[in-house]
């Protein structure tokens, strides 16, 4: 009994992920983990590019089904021991806990790439917007009418649409005891990148942040050499 | 975002440095000299564990040291040794070379030396070793302030953009002091400071919530009696308590003590 409540105050009701409140538990403990252990981990949050045009055009029901599909894709592109949550609406994390620096990138792709080629079936809401009005959605790279909403103009169409995600992500820094948000802090600011760089993208805090670029280097001596014969 | 990503008591305080030889070791002795002269009981950790050389410094040669008390040969009491210039240490010896790569156990005993001498003490000063080795960070990590050592050498000045970028970004340190070592003329610390601070306004603030904020806790002037007190393995405040460097390194101290 208890834990059938435990179970369901962990769960996400639509999609059966853990919800923001196992997450927030979950990354708590692989914070303590990480700089108990000195291994490394991956912390993934994403978000389904374009999601209010889908639910503006299509109805909330197709938005759940949306949900649901890129939940699937989720929990079958990452291992059984990482943890999927959905956090917010259309907004996804994945914890990676053991997850090494040279595997980021990889895993990360695997998860963009397999929601980019699946295919979503929604019932569009009736009376939402004809299917020639979709194509130019970005969030739609291909809408196949199953049902041609002209002829059957009540009847709720059923079609293919697929949809896009945005992943940012950052490694838990190993030995350290950082904090659950601003570990989640970083991986967003990746996703923000993501984000405005374009979309179904995948952006990781660079690992190396101790190498100092050219740029860096060069406002770092010049303007001193400038005071220097001041 | 709060200062320090840890609960560390701001009683301990990390030296680093990134580059070595900019004086990190000589820094942390005579500053904990000068502390101690201001009254303050201070402890040095050389937490320069693979190649410790605070005990060189000091020209001490220790029988008991942080090994013995990691492998429980010793009480970390009898490690705790006294220093010239009235300040307590706990040196790394040589020997420690198998702690050099960070490993459970050496974090774990480094958490709990440090818990258990930071009630006894005014000021612990963690002399970490050179470089951004998951060591350093780690040590950074247990101290409350962080204080970077640089000299206006670019090498050392890129290395010590780097130990503040790393550190603001995966420890989330927004507060780093500044000591300017070998500075050859007035108001030189402060334009490397300007210098740091500019490019981290530029780089790495604009990734962050709050912004990271560079202290200058002074300048020591470059000064042949610095080099003669290394040679003779003195504290310059002992030998030489009249140079500039020294008077430099008391008003640090000065500043810390507030």
């Amino acid at each position: 009994m208890i834990e059938a409540l435990v179970e369901l105050s962990s769960r996400d009701a639509l999609t059966g992920l853990a919800n923001r409140r196992a997450f927030e538990l979950a990354l708590a403990r692989e914070v303590d983990r990480v700089a108990r252990s000195g291994e490394s981990a991956l912390l993934l949050t994403l978000d389904i590019d374009h999601f209010k045009r889908v639910n503006d055009t299509w109805g909330h029901v197709a938005g759940d089904q949306v949900i649901r599909a890129v939940a699937s894709a989720l929990i079958d592109s990452v291992r059984p021991m990482d943890l999927v949550a959905r956090v917010g609406g259309e907004e996804f994390a994945i914890i990676l806990p053991n997850c090494g620096a040279a595997f980021g990138e990889t895993v990360a792709e695997r998860v963009r790439r397999r929601v980019e080629r699946m295919p979503v079936a929604v019932t569009a809401a009736p009376g939402s917007a004809p299917l020639a009005q979709l194509h130019p959605l970005p969030a739609v790279a291909t809408a196949v009418a199953a049902t041609s909403a002209a002829a059957v103009p009540l009847a709720a169409p059923q079609m293919t649409v697929t949809v896009t995600v945005s992943i940012g992500g950052a490694f838990a820094p190993q030995w350290v005891r950082s904090t659950p948000s601003l570990w989640q802090e970083r991986a967003d600011k990746q996703l923000y990148l993501a984000k405005t760089q374009g979309r179904n993208l995948v952006r990781l805090e660079p690992t190396a942040v101790s190498v100092v670029s050219n740029e860096e280097k060069r406002l770092l001596f010049e303007t001193f050499q400038i005071q220097d014969h001041e | 975002m709060n200062a320090t990503p840890t609960s560390a008591s701001s009683r301990i305080m990390a030296v680093t440095s990134g580059k070595g030889g900019v004086g990190k070791t000589f820094i942390s002795a005579n500053l904990a000299a000068a502390l101690a002269r201001a009254g303050r009981r201070v402890l040095v950790l050389d937490a320069d564990l693979g190649l410790a050389n605070l005990d060189v410094v000091l020209n001490l040669f220790p029988k008991i040291t942080l090994h013995d008390v990691f492998t429980g040969k010793s009480s970390l009491q009898d490690a705790i040794l006294p220093a010239p210039g009235g300040f307590s240490v706990l040196l790394a010896g040589s020997g420690m070379v198998e702690y050099s790569r960070m490993t459970p156990e050496v974090r774990e005993h480094l958490q709990r030396v440090i818990a258990e001498v930071e009630p006894k003490f005014d000021h612990v000063l963690l002399d970490t070793g050179a470089g951004i080795s998951d060591v350093v960070l780690y040590t950074v990590s247990l101290a409350g302030e962080v204080l970077v050592v640089a000299t206006p050498e670019p090498t050392s000045l890129t290395d010590a953009y780097a130990t503040i970028k790393v550190l603001a970004t995966t420890q989330g340190r927004r507060k780093v002091q500044l000591v300017v070592n070998q500075t050859r003329k007035m108001g030189e610390g402060r334009a490397v400071r300007q210098q740091l601070q500019q490019v981290v306004d530029r780089y790495v603030n604009p990734n962050l919530d709050s912004p990271v904020r560079l202290e200058l806790l002074g300048d020591v002037p470059a000064d042949s009696a610095v080099r003669e007190s290394v040679q003779r393995r003195q504290l310059l405040l002992q030998a030489t308590p009249g140079a500039p460097a020294a008077l430099a390194l008391v008003a640090i101290a000065g500043r810390i003590t507030g």
